[in-house]
């Protein structure tokens, strides 16, 4: 035995705070992803709700014109960074190993990583509002408004560093789920017959792992111009802010399917389950997926189209647009053919999903229409582009993402929530958004840019805002009613059995909450749909065994065991990312987290996954 | 052998590959998009620097093809050292494995060299050839100066060093280049800390190879990416035209 | 378990000398990539030529030295069969290539 012996003993906590801080298991972690990016989408409905105040009427002069601007920026970046794509990586974590029949997911310290990085750029970005103002230029932070002339303090600086330093958590992640889907499938689970939900992560993982770098150089290129003088966008030595626009979306549109693939995925799950039917077109869903993945490169241009790219561009990401558009399409269809003469159980989780395909087809329509350039330079920046983004990531992603919550909330407690509450929520949900978002198209169409902090009375654009303003209070209320509705369930909620949807994936074939180790044995797989499958199999097929006897196996499972070091490299970043924000000395702060991550990592990388036990070393 | 198991390295898997292995990859074809973007913005911002100076006043191909060669000499002192350790020979494997990180360091000794040499550029015009020869635009700017005081010898001269704040070409360069450096620095920590692992019993064994095959794939990544800035940041860049 | 599958069986990895070779070929690419540059009457040629000469000492390194000639475990999707490592990186690499000529183009570097 030669072991690589480490003066720090192994956490053996089996609660309580240092449990969280040192857990590895996808479990729990997935419920840190979602309780926190739940928090924060909270966070980001309050600002949102604090700008539809203060433009409820015209003139109105409740919040400056600057808190204004940095309102959307934050509501902007909070909502697609710190709160959509952090809850599909909740997902991700808990959903994706059950569903693939494994025990937990390929690198476990580095998923506990994925998310205490990820909590570090939501403190960079947030904590930015106490250090002399938050971000103010936009979510997609055009240059030159980012230049440090236009824009000193360190709003702009805390944006970036809180970017790149999310960008780490969603690479790291990404590779993690990558390799996990590939390597840790079950026996028997081929790619096609991954649920819909693990083929949507997948994809968004291969898109996550190839754009983040894009906008990693991106923001490089800006941090750089502002803190060390350089020209990337310096007009005055030639540089061209186009540039930024390209980089940013070139990120930003395979960004879009990001946000909206894994609702896809989720959706396709519960309409499936509720429709007590397999999915309609699978192949042809899996490879829509895919097709809209690819084409999600070539179509980036769309967002710029009037900053006078010429006709043979503007061309070209027009027809791109138009495409992509197709097996979108298939989708809907497909869900549609999903329930056609299936016998549908309109449970809360079955009429998210509805609202999400109703609600995401009217966003994709308008979306469509922006496609063709001439009519987009109308719509350019109007409030008709905020109701679109709105219907395809309010009506589309958190639509789904309700659902996902509803429709795993048992598993992933052991409770039943308050189903009639969870109706009342969805209907008051459905009505306002609608309220909310639809005379935003009115009032786009009318002319109202999107981004002023007040109007004048004249304008005719008092009704439909009040109107808007109306419906985001009754959303809030809504949302509130989640909130309730999640946290007296999960301490006073019925008992859940393991299976409450008769459920077709494999996360239903488990108790409700699940064990530590998921899985007793490891399943076989034989179908698509295997859980549902089993469940009708008259005679159980004899299962092949591929190593060891059944039997003594959870006696012999060995859970990969918790860790300090992905939480010390994680600290490093935020110490280190709070250094580059808040330079002091020569970046002495950054030396310093620089040095506690390189610790964290010298010692992750010698601590090994388990510590050899006694008599394991004969039993292999 | 337990000891494999322990370390999750030959874990029954779906595929067969091992874990990290592939996260590797993955990482790579990542960081392919990385260097791509950075290649993308020195590209597209090529030709349009306000002014001077230039790649071809700055840019010395035999220097930097000395220093290619010695990247390229790296790679294959790494795929050696990763091929004695599977055939259990340290010490082969630790004479090569140091051959690479000194090769490494001498790679990013020639990058230091060159950057200061760049920072501190002199240029020396003849006022003789003004008009005569053709002269680039740093020179036209310094012949200003001919048949001034600062005139000897029917020479002028004057330090028109590139930085990074100097022009356009200045930020892509010394970005895209600074970061392939930031790159093999950090592959040169990485080898020395296998090469110091290798002491401890244990450390470094042929079992666990893999340790060694993933800085390796590191290693050469690395090396394709100076493969294709060597092509097309030096090379192109002082060609005329392009 | 893994002494028995010696990494030469287990992935027909070749000996230092085929190494060996690889190195020296691509030091000869090296040189003719410097000596082809001060010949003048190549022409705009050149870049075609140079082209060519450093995707063949990108694929050597890729091939030999990364092994990815001989790591051809494969997946199957919809009936075809990739190999993963390859179609790990190869994914990146012709992602950003296509990002690097779309924005080429974009910004008139062909045309203008």
């Amino acid at each position: 035995m030669t072991t690589l012996t480490f003066p720090i003993p192994r956490p053996t906590h089996p609660t309580g705070i240092w449990n969280w801080l040192t857990t590895i298991d996808h479990k729990k972690i997935g419920v840190l992803y979602g309780v926190t990016a739940f928090i924060l989408f909270l966070s980001g409905g309050v600002e949102a709700l604090l700008m539809r105040i203060q433009l409820s009427g015209p003139g109105r002069e409740i919040i400056s014109a600057e808190i204004f601007n940095q309102l959307f920026t934050m509501h902007g970046t909070t909502m697609i960074f710190l709160a959509i794509m952090p809850l599909s990586a909740a997902f991700f974590n808990y959903v994706i190993p059950l569903q693939i029949g494994a025990r937990d997911v390929a690198f476990p310290r580095l998923n506990a990583f994925s998310y205490w990085t990820f909590l570090a750029g939501a403190i960079i970005l947030k904590i930015s509002w106490f250090t002399g103002g938050a971000t103010n230029a936009g979510w997609f932070g055009y240059a030159p408004l980012t230049s440090v002339q236009q824009n000193p303090g360190t709003g702009i600086d805390s944006w970036i560093i809180s970017l790149q330093v999310l960008g780490i958590a969603s690479l790291a992640a990404s590779f993690n789920f990558l390799v996990t889907i590939i390597n840790m499938r079950a026996p028997g689970m081929s790619f096609m017959r991954l649920p819909l939900f693990t083929w949507m992560t997948f994809i968004t993982n291969i898109l996550i792992v190839l754009a983040f770098p894009v906008i990693t150089v991106a923001l490089i290129e800006l941090y750089f111009d502002r803190s060390f003088a350089m020209n990337f966008f310096n007009v005055a030595k030639g540089g061209d802010p186009v540039l930024w626009q390209h980089l940013f979306w070139v990120f930003g549109h395979p960004e879009v399917y990001i946000l909206i693939l894994p609702a896809m995925g989720i959706v396709s799950e519960i309409i499936s389950t509720f429709s007590k039917k397999p999915l309609f077109g699978y192949p042809a869903m899996v490879l829509a997926g895919a097709i809209i993945a690819f084409m999600g490169w070539m179509v980036w241009s769309h967002h710029m189209f009037t900053v006078g790219l010429g006709p043979i561009p503007i061309t070209v990401f027009t027809i791109t647009t138009m495409a992509i558009a197709v097996p979108t399409g298939i989708k809907v269809f497909n869900w549609m053919g999903t329930m056609w003469n299936g016998s549908i159980d309109f449970k809360t989780p079955m009429l998210f999903a509805l609202g999400f395909v109703a609600m995401f087809t009217i966003g994709g329509i308008s979306g469509v229409m922006h496609s063709m350039a001439s009519s987009d330079a109308q719509q350019q920046d109007t409030y008709f582009i905020v109701a679109h983004i709105h219907y395809v990531l309010f009506g589309g992603a958190i639509f789904a993402i309700l659902a996902g919550i509803y429709y795993w909330f048992p598993k992933i407690t052991g409770r039943m929530y308050n189903e009639a509450l969870g109706k009342i929520t969805f209907w008051l949900t459905f009505i306002a958004f609608n309220i909310t978002f639809f005379p935003q198209h009115f009032l786009g169409m009318d002319g109202m840019p999107r981004r002023i902090y007040t109007y004048d009375p004249s304008m005719g654009w008092n009704l439909w805002n009040g109107v808007s303003t109306l419906g985001s209070i009754m959303l809030a209320i809504a949302m509130l009613m989640v909130v309730h509705n999640l946290a007296r369930s999960w301490r006073k909620g019925e008992p859940a059995s393991g299976d409450p949807w008769d459920g077709r994936t494999l996360e239903w074939s488990i108790a409700s909450p699940p064990p530590e180790y998921n899985f007793v044995e490891i399943p076989t797989v034989y179908d698509r749909d295997d859980w549902w499958a089993r469940k009708r199999r008259e005679v159980r097929r004899a299962v092949p065994v591929g190593g060891g006897s059944g039997d003594d196996e959870a006696h012999d499972i060995h859970l990969p065991q918790p860790s300090y070091w992905p939480f010390v490299v994680a600290c490093g970043l935020l110490i280190g990312g709070f250094g580059l924000v808040y330079p002091v000395g020569v970046y002495a702060i950054s030396i310093i987290g620089t040095l506690i991550g390189m610790i964290g990592v010298y010692a992750w990388s010698l601590e090994p996954v388990n510590e050899p036990e006694d008599g394991e070393s004969s039993a292999h | 052998m337990a000891q494999a198991t322990v370390h999750g390295e030959h874990e029954p898997t779906t595929t067969g590959l091992n874990h990290r292995k592939m996260l590797m990859w993955a990482f790579l074809g990542s960081d392919c998009m990385f260097f791509g973007t950075l290649i993308a913005t020195y590209l597209v911002y090529k030709n349009r620097s306000i002014a001077g100076p230039m790649p071809e006043d700055v840019f010395s191909i035999p220097v930097t093809t000395v220093s290619t060669f010695v990247l390229l000499m790296s790679s294959m002192s790494m795929v050696l050292a990763y091929a004695a350790l599977t055939r259990n020979s340290m010490k082969t494997f630790r004479i090569w494995l140091a051959s690479t990180a000194i090769l490494g360091m001498t790679f990013v000794g020639f990058q230091v060299f060159e950057f200061t040499v760049f920072a501190n550029h002199e240029v020396v015009v003849k006022c003789a050839d003004v008009g005569v020869v053709e002269l680039t635009s740093v020179e036209r700017k310094v012949a200003e100066k001919c048949g001034t005081a600062d005139e000897h010898d029917g020479k002028v001269e004057e330090t028109v060093g590139l930085t990074p704040r100097t022009n356009l070409f200045g930020s892509t360069f010394f970005t895209l280049t600074g970061f392939h450096g930031a790159h093999v620095s950090l592959g040169i920590v990485w080898l020395l800390s296998l090469f110091f692992l290798s002491f401890k019993k244990g450390g470094v064994t042929p079992e666990k190879n893999l340790d060694v095959d993933l800085a390796a794939l590191y290693w050469h990544f690395v090396d394709i990416v100076w493969i294709v800035i060597f092509t097309v940041v030096y090379l192109f860049g002082v060609f005329p035209g392009f | 378990m893994t002494q028995e599958h010696s990494e030469e069986v287990h992935t027909g990895h070749p000996t230092p000398l085929t190494y060996f070779k690889v190195a020296m070929i691509l030091s000869v690419i090296t040189a003719i990539e410097f000596g082809i540059f001060y010949v003048e009457w190549i022409g705009h040629a050149i870049i075609p030529i140079l082209t060519i000469l450093s995707v063949a000492k990108f694929m050597l390194v890729v091939m030999f030295y990364m092994h990815l000639r001989y790591d051809r475990v494969s997946i199957s999707i919809l009936g075809k069969d990739f190999p993963i490592f390859s179609l790990l990186f190869v994914g990146g690499l012709v992602v950003s290539a296509g990002v690097v000529f779309a924005l080429m183009g974009l910004f008139e570097f062909f045309t203008g």
